[in-house]
């Protein structure tokens, strides 16, 4: 059993779509966490879900970072346990500094929303053991703001420490310009931090969860994490 | 004795950062008739006013409120100009 958390920022609009995928469809207790709770001692895996958090007012995540649950999922991921952010989780997640770059506006200003193709990058972590390395996913997207920066030498470590779990491609698994839908460099879609129990990633695992939906790449990803804790059990 | 203060606080990217939508502002522009104009970048402008005991106070927690919060200092830089008001008792 993992017990997972759910962030709830007002302006959250994916946390009961995680909340199914973890409940309903995988039988874990979960519970949502109201933005102004400190305590999350009772959980193992905490989600940042996506949505407009504040209303993305001043920069997507930049108010969210400062409420008591992520001050309390701070704490929870320098403790070594799991912390997943997903799009406006993930932009969050820069935002309060567990990972690092920062998500700015599409290169084409669109908000996009579509299935992409995505290269599993690594699969030694808690995330993505249920993938094969190199295997091609397809996972929705839904941002305005999914642009991934960071500077030369940020994008050098992130290279050179394989965080780097994801990243957009073609559907033969080919990663190149054509094939980024939103500019982000490297064509990165998700990263982890170095010791791997933090992960950030734009598309949406959760909206990929249920086979009535037509896929279920995504809950691998949820089903990874609760393999890693039975093998660690 | 404290100071009411205004800041105008500017919040620019980085040079290295893109910015599609001045990219499209200057598109714009070029179509209206101001072949002229090579670029555009936006930023944000913000109005703080707050109490401080003296100017050096003042700039001191401006600094850390565009830090933290105002400004991502991963894509962005800030400046600020301060402007003292009313003196408070």
């Amino acid at each position: 059993m993992m017990k997972f958390g759910i962030i709830v920022f007002p302006g959250s609009n994916c946390d009961r779509d995680v909340a199914y995928v973890t409940r309903d469809l995988l039988g874990m207790p979960t519970r949502l966490v109201w933005h102004e709770e400190s305590d999350l001692s009772d959980l193992d895996v905490v989600i940042v879900p996506g949505g407009f958090s504040y209303g993305d007012y001043l920069r997507c995540g930049a108010i969210a970072q400062f409420s008591a649950a992520m001050r309390a999922t701070v704490a929870h991921a320098e403790q070594g346990k799991l912390v997943a952010g997903v799009c406006n989780g993930f932009q969050i997640l820069t935002e309060v500094g567990l990972l690092p770059g920062a998500l700015i506006r599409n290169r084409n200003l669109h908000f996009i929303c579509d299935r992409v193709p995505l290269k599993v990058e690594r699969t030694d972590l808690p995330w993505t053991q249920q993938y094969q390395t190199g295997e091609v996913i397809t996972l929705p997207i839904a941002h305005g703001e999914g642009c991934y920066y960071a500077d030369e030498a940020t994008l050098k470590a992130l290279e050179d420490n394989n965080q780097v779990l994801l990243r957009y491609c073609h559907s033969d698994g080919s990663v190149n310009e054509s094939g980024n839908p939103n500019g982000s460099l490297h064509n990165i879609a998700g990263i982890c931090n170095l010791t791997g129990n933090v992960l950030g990633i734009m598309p949406h695992p959760e909206r990929a969860a249920d086979p009535m939906l037509g896929s279920t790449d995504g809950i691998r990803l949820f089903k990874s994490v609760l393999n890693q804790a039975i093998a660690a059990a | 004795m404290s100071h009411q203060y205004q800041a105008k606080v500017y919040v620019t990217l980085h040079p290295s950062v893109l910015d599609p939508a001045g990219t499209a502002v200057r598109s714009g522009l070029i179509h209206m008739g101001h072949t002229q104009v090579e670029q555009v970048r936006i930023g944000k402008y913000v109005e703080v006013l707050l109490t401080a005991e003296n100017e050096e106070s003042a700039r001191q927690q401006l600094d850390q409120i565009c830090a933290q919060l105002l400004a991502n200092p991963v894509i962005e830089n800030y400046r600020f100009e301060l402007h003292a008001l009313a003196a408070i008792a």
